[in-house]
């Protein structure tokens, strides 16, 4: 790391500069390495049935179980240690809004790539469905392929991938769109280059900052849509409750006053959306050229 | 000009089209809807009596066209559950979110627009900072959370306003309302500002936006070297120019909070559509999720091609570009 000019260092240096991103960017960090380390960390596995006393179950924080250690955060009402949830909740939130954000991002830049290379009927094609699926709100299409195919991992970042495909679509559209009629793509499709070297070498990488920044924004909106329709009862199945879930489960119970079941879990969701939201407007922030000093 | 709207017209009602087929046959695929409304001990004429009856014996093509004709004729079917035309069951639970979604959409316009423009106005004072701040929450914070902690502190500690249904309605032309009583209002209190969070803080980036790009034009200096107050400029002219961008967010917003007012609705246990939706989906009431999908498809449709004419209107630019 002697070299003081790799992009990352340049990238970096600018990015201390603002120091809300800064602490966002540690919280983030240490969601994230507790959602890694959820095993080591937690108290107790929470889905370990075996390990679950109803006797447990909806205890205020501080409260010491049979398990003989303090419950910090209290317990749901399924009897699980509500810290302990949380680690292995945000997990499970993580994994769904990263693989659905990575294959929304794959699916929807190489709709737009092709359509904005290959131009023509292909392009209006995509375009007309892209801008048709736009006009819907992404939760109503989210619940609908939800309530199509049923509760389950797959199913449900399949619904987030189709509600949110079409960002990603319509920015690599744009910057594909704009890259495509400049001089240099002009150029390497005169030499003898086939057109698919093109668009991987040169066309694919200018357009990635803009879809890094659409990235990071929809994978916070993946994890809040995720949770979203945990909480309306269409996400996961019960036994691997995420933060969603376990917000949901404690719904019923805040009426008279066990608060702690829904709100701890919700702090941690927030958290984590809020620190990847700040992030993602930094990172913006610094690929804008018209911002740069 | 009219060659412009009936290409729009002819594109909606394609739309319209291709959309029905996508939602019938998606909502075909869900489980068997058998199962559910007739009872496990029925005789095996009556399960066919009944299976015929409700027109599941045919292939999917023919369910598709019967149910189009009929759609055609202001029929969208029977609830399998509920048992009354559907049209009538939606029909009867569109005041209350109509009301729910026009008040929060209403209100967060003029608030958010405000505050948009004095942050705009004023980007550097405190004031303005913390505008943004809450507009950057009301952007991340999923809205079934600001929900529940609107009843945990509201409802729950401070006792203020209920936690949730619609309260006292009064009816007017024979359909109840909640918002003229006192008791009504106090319940529409909560789940109208939960829904109108996230269009708040929307409003309030474009004011502010479309605010600190105006400030800078021609159009300000020229009007602030007339002599024209600057409560003036920013009524008369500023507003004016910030409108169009704002009027069409308003119009696809009222459709999206439409959509949005599922969650909201479940939350403070509204009985609106929505809820009547992810009740449906729960027990797979199928005629229902199909005529509430295309009910809001076709609000959609309407909406931008509304949205469509009124640029056309105000931009010719548009009207020349689009006949393509």
């Amino acid at each position: 790391m002697k070299n003081k000019s790799t992009p990352l260092r340049r990238f970096w240096v600018e990015y201390r500069e603002n120091k809300i991103a800064v602490v966002a960017m540690f919280f983030l960090v240490a969601l994230i390495l507790l959602a890694i380390f959820a095993g080591f960390v937690s108290p107790q596995n929470p889905y370990d049935l075996a390990n679950l006393s109803l006797m447990d179950s909806r205890r205020p924080p501080g409260f010491v179980g049979t398990g003989g250690y303090t419950h910090i955060l209290g317990t749901d009402p399924q009897g699980r240690d509500l810290l302990s949830a949380i680690f292995y909740g945000l997990r499970i939130s993580i994994i769904i809004g990263l693989a659905a954000g990575f294959v929304s991002l794959t699916l929807g830049t190489a709709l737009g790539i092709t359509a904005a290379y290959v131009g023509g009927r292909v392009e209006s094609l995509i375009m007309r469905l892209i801008d048709l699926q736009l006009s819907f709100p992404a939760i109503l299409l989210a619940l609908v392929i939800v309530a199509l195919l049923g509760q389950g991992k797959v199913q449900l970042i399949s619904a987030l991938v189709a509600a949110q495909y079409a960002y990603f679509a319509r920015t690599a559209y744009g910057a594909a769109k704009a890259e495509r009629g400049k001089d240099y793509i002009e150029a390497a499709l005169a030499t003898p280059l086939s057109g698919r070297l093109v668009v991987w070498r040169h066309l694919l990488p200018n357009c990635t900052p803009p879809l890094i920044v659409v990235a990071t924004v929809q994978i916070a909106n993946a994890i809040s849509l995720e949770a979203t329709l945990s909480f309306l009862g269409l996400g996961l199945p019960v036994t691997e409750p995420s933060l969603g879930m376990l917000i949901s489960n404690g719904f019923p119970y805040m009426m008279s006053g066990r608060y702690w079941i829904s709100v701890y879990p919700g702090v941690a969701l927030i958290v984590l959306i809020v620190a990847i939201n700040i992030v993602g407007d930094q990172v913006r922030d610094q690929f804008n050229p018209r911002l740069r000093k | 000009m009219l060659g412009f709207i009936i290409q729009r017209f002819l594109q909606a009602v394609g739309v319209m089209a291709v959309m029905s087929v996508i939602v019938f046959c998606g909502v075909y695929a869900i489980g068997n809807p058998i199962d559910i409304v007739i009872p496990p001990e029925a005789t095996q004429e009556i399960r066919e009596e009944v299976i015929r009856r409700l027109g599941l014996d045919l292939p999917l093509y023919k369910q598709y066209f019967i149910f189009m004709g009929n759609l055609l004729q202001g029929d969208l079917g029977r609830s399998f559950i509920y048992n009354v035309p559907v049209l009538e069951l939606i029909g009867g639970r569109m005041p209350a979110t109509l009301e729910l979604v026009l008040i929060s959409v209403i209100s967060a316009t003029v608030l958010g627009v405000s505050l948009g423009i004095y942050a705009g106005y004023r980007p550097d004072s405190w004031i303005s900072k913390a505008i943004m701040a809450i507009s950057v929450l009301g952007f991340s914070v999923p809205s079934f959370w600001v929900g529940l902690i609107l009843i945990l502190f509201f409802a729950v500690k401070l006792g203020w306003l209920p936690a949730g249904g619609r309260g006292d309605t009064l009816e007017i032309w024979g359909v109840a309302w909640s918002f003229p009583t006192l008791n009504g209002l106090s319940h529409i209190v909560l789940p109208a500002l939960n829904l109108a969070l996230f269009k708040l803080a929307m409003m309030i980036r474009l004011a502010r936006a479309g605010t600190r790009e105006i400030m800078l034009t021609d159009t300000i200096k020229f009007a602030r070297a007339a002599g024209l107050s600057e409560g003036t400029i920013l009524r008369r002219h500023l507003l004016k120019l910030i409108s169009i961008p704002i009027i069409t967010v308003f119009g696809l917003e009222l459709g999206s909070t439409l959509a949005f007012a599922v969650v909201t609705e479940t939350i403070f246990s509204w009985p609106g559509v929505g809820k009547l939706i992810i009740d449906s989906i729960a027990v797979l009431d199928r005629p229902v999720m199909v005529a509430y999908l295309i009910l809001v498809a076709f609000l959609f449709v309407t909406i931008n091609f509304v949205i469509d004419l009124v640029f056309a209107l105000i931009d010719p630019r548009v009207r020349a570009g689009a006949v393509k």
